[in-house]
């Protein structure tokens, strides 16, 4: 394409800027619109030279939905951050926010998470902490959350990993069957499950129990283990386990020294999986927990439905943090294995 | 499998061919002298049971915790005992009766006997009220008759037994409880499925429709459907340009927009949905900005949420990923050399799209739909949080039995359905893509 034309629609967009400021008269407007149809400009690539111009404008129309979509996909995220910092009980933005006033930001819903729910939340020192330590209630989900999920994801990643290894061996008797059953957890309705588990729990004794929430956890979190750790091993290279017996090795040094090594990074994005199903699974508690073992998601469920206060949001922005970090891991994993298994980079 | 075959013959045949250890037939044989068929056979049993047993004790696990569970709930779709273990001498003695007229004096002085051992009885499952609740199933309104009678019986110290309770109230008189007594006295009764698909049995025993006021599980299996329809439906026109685009972007590109993807996807489904009551509600960012700029006025906000549109909103961008990355992952697969040899044959964009590039993402389509459709069926959160009142699916009704209305069985018979019609698509969803397909990212 030669410079005229790549020049043409650049024009064209800074006269519909033009025309936007003139219509609305509203700067934040302008930026918007030049976010969601200026970034599309920057996408568009140069066509073949059998290109038709209904094509050259198809592209840029195809692009400007493609914005819209991935906006639609990460604005409700990202938006949630700021709102957290809203120095008003509001789920929107105020004013002050808007004009960026330094008293329309608080930390007050962060302070919250800790104070809600203590005894005495104007005592110093180390009463402070051992009140919000054992009181606070977002604390103590917190605290909950990550006990149950520790050993939720144990449980999952050991039987899991293990049923892959058979399920990827290629003599496995009724791989589709067990295959099936090892899957549905993730495919039956949460409902269903949890109600199943609620009335047999109750019976005998496992309801209103932190083993009772961790087993059905652990429950949940199999498909993802299952899934990932298969995956890994289907481009597992089989001869390497004939090399090492040929060499010597017995079944556990085998395991131990070969195929462990090369399916690591899949049996911890796997772990991280069944983790995360765990961190935010609310069905199974909801039906299961009592108020003694309140997790986070539960705690959110609740504040929906019951006293709805931005510290929810505050939370959630923690969530989306740590979902941030977790998904790097699970990036920088997914490299790794690819480089083991000699898979090209990318 | 390690199977040696020694070479170094000791009987070597005057053939070429046969160079193995032979026994006198002629049979090839190990070096530890078993026919090496059967060698073969055995070495082949002993890895595929080592295969099974390493998924044993996952299997055993999920029996327990998950199989076992969830059939014991479906059991109590059909079962409920509530009859025969309040009334248990009057449950049998009812059996024999005809259902005309009324039962003999003896089964109405077990009914009487029954009733006062269960007034005393404390044990949960064998009270009154358990059996009120039951009979208030099968005749709305008859839970009063049963616990006011429960609380007079204890002046009717001998017969004749059916006058007396006759006199205790005058309901008693009517052939109708007996009938549904009899009925509730056995343990297994298809009631509750009746209930479920809006049916019951009148009073001479025959199945009907029920009245049109109690006709609202069929309708919401249909609006379940309907809605996990438009969801995916939505789910499939929004991924499928943004699939596209990942899969022919180039690979630092792509992977860096796969983030806004599978942020949305590693993020809590509670953040999600707080996020979006935020951004739908009246006094909302969406409302606001509209007032903002002018389009609506301050009063005239618009209710995007607590209703079916909020759910479809929340649902399809909760469920979003689910569908783009199966389709991402067939798109990346077909290499763009078609869609060019396809032009130099002459076709137009929109006939190379239609004739080579859409039919190659089938595969794609059906596995997103699918899951995504199986996903939106069974859903329960999010409908709970922002349904309101009108986006309120089948599972939240099952909900609703389990934990408000306690009617389990009733609960366990439409949990029942919901799962005969996933299990249907999960068959389906192997049959046509195949689990083993299923991946993240």
């Amino acid at each position: 394409m030669d410079m005229s034309k790549f020049q043409k629609h650049h024009i064209a967009f800074a006269v519909a800027c033009v025309i936007v400021l003139a219509i609305t008269q509203h700067f934040a407007v302008l930026l918007g619109f030049i976010f969601l149809f200026g970034t599309p400009l920057f996408f568009m690539k140069e066509l073949p030279p059998y290109a038709t111009t209904v094509e050259r404008i198809w592209q840029y129309l195809f692009l400007t939905i493609c914005t819209f979509i991935f906006v639609f996909l990460i604005t409700p995220i990202i938006i949630i951050i700021p709102l957290s910092f809203n120095a008003e009980p509001y789920f929107t933005f105020t004013d002050g926010m808007l004009s960026f006033e330094s008293t329309a930001y608080s930390l007050r819903w962060y302070e919250d998470i800790f104070s809600n729910g203590m005894t005495n939340p104007d005592a110093v020192g180390s009463a402070w902490y051992s009140d919000m330590w054992n009181n606070a209630q977002w604390v103590r989900a917190t605290r909950n959350s990550f006990f149950i999920a520790f050993f939720a994801t144990i449980i999952a990643t050991v039987l899991g990993t293990l049923a892959a290894l058979g399920l990827s061996r290629p003599e496995m008797p009724y791989r589709g069957l067990i295959t099936g059953l090892l899957i549905s957890p993730m495919i039956v309705p949460l409902v269903i499950t949890a109600t199943g588990m609620f009335f047999f729990y109750s019976d005998i004794g496992l309801a209103k129990t932190f083993p009772g929430i961790i087993l059905a956890h652990a429950t949940l979190g199999i498909p993802f283990v299952i899934i990932t750790v298969t995956a890994t091993l289907s481009g597992f290279d089989r001869s390497l386990i004939r090399a090492a017996q040929s060499m010597g090795a017995n079944g556990w040094t085998t395991f131990h020294k070969v195929i462990m090594p090369l399916i690591m990074p899949g049996m911890i994005s796997g772990a991280l999986f069944a983790f995360i199903t765990s961190m935010d699974e609310v069905v199974a508690v909801i039906f299961l927990a009592d108020v003694e073992q309140r997790t986070i998601p539960r705690q959110m469920f609740s504040g929906i439905r019951e006293q709805i206060s931005p510290t929810i949001l505050a939370v959630a922005t923690i969530l989306v943090a740590i979902s941030i970090a977790l998904l790097t891991v699970l990036e920088m994993l997914r490299r790794r294995s690819e480089r083991l298994r000699g898979l090209a980079p990318s | 499998m390690r199977i040696l075959i020694d070479c170094r013959g000791k009987n070597m045949t005057s053939t070429t061919l046969d160079q193995g250890n032979t026994n006198a037939d002629g049979v090839l044989l190990t070096s530890d002298g078993i026919p090496l068929k059967q060698k073969l056979v055995q070495t082949t049993k002993k890895a595929r049971s080592r295969a099974f047993l390493l998924t044993l004790p996952l299997v055993l696990f999920l029996i327990i915790s998950f199989v076992v569970p969830i059939g014991q709930m479906l059991f109590r779709s059909v079962h409920n005992p509530a009859g025969t273990n309040v009334l248990p001498n009057f449950a049998v003695a009812i059996k024999n009766w005809d259902g005309i007229g009324f039962p003999s004096e003896e089964t109405f002085e077990l009914f009487v006997k029954d009733m006062q051992i269960a007034r005393k009885n404390r044990e949960i499952g064998k009270t009154v009220g358990n059996l009120a609740t039951r009979m208030n199933y099968a005749i709305p309104g008859s839970r009063s008759l049963f616990t006011s009678t429960s609380r007079k019986l204890s002046t009717i110290t001998e017969g004749p037994y059916k006058e007396a309770l006759f006199k205790i109230d005058k309901k008693w008189d009517n052939q109708i409880i007996w009938r549904n007594l009899k009925r509730v006295s056995s343990d297994y009764t298809i009631a509750f499925y009746l209930a479920a698909l809006d049916h019951k049995y009148d009073d001479n025993g025959n199945i009907v429709a029920a009245e049109e006021l109690y006709q609202i599980y069929v309708s919401n299996f249909f609006k379940t459907l309907r809605l996990s329809a438009i969801i995916t439906f939505l789910c499939l026109i929004i991924a499928f340009p943004v699939s596209y685009l990942l899969s022919v972007l180039p690979l630092r590109t792509s992977n860096l927009l796969m983030i806004l993807v599978l942020l949305p996807f590693w993020t809590s489904l509670l953040v999600r949905t707080t996020a979006w009551i935020a951004i739908l509600q009246t006094q909302g960012v969406i409302n606001d900005i509209l007032v903002f700029i002018g389009l609506i006025s301050d009063d005239g906000r618009i209710q995007m949420i607590y209703n079916q549109t909020g759910t479809i909103i929340a649902m399809v961008h909760i469920l979003l990923p689910f569908m783009i990355l199966p389709l991402f992952s067939v798109m990346k697969t077909i290499p763009v050399s078609y869609m060019r040899a396809a032009r130099s044959m002459g076709a137009t964009p929109f006939t190379a799209y239609r004739r080579v590039y859409f039919p190659l993402t089938l595969p794609g389509i059906a596995a997103g739909t699918l899951l995504v459709f199986i996903l939106a069926i069974g859903y329960y959160i999010t409908p709970a949080l922002v349904g309101g009142e009108d986006g309120l699916l089948i599972s939240n009704l099952i909900a609703y039995h389990i934990q408000k209305s306690l009617n389990w069985s009733l609960g366990a018979a439409l949990g029942t359905i919901l799962l005969v019609v996933v299990l249907v698509l999960y068959w389906l969803y192997n049959k046509l893509v195949g689990i083993d397909k299923l991946s993240f990212g």
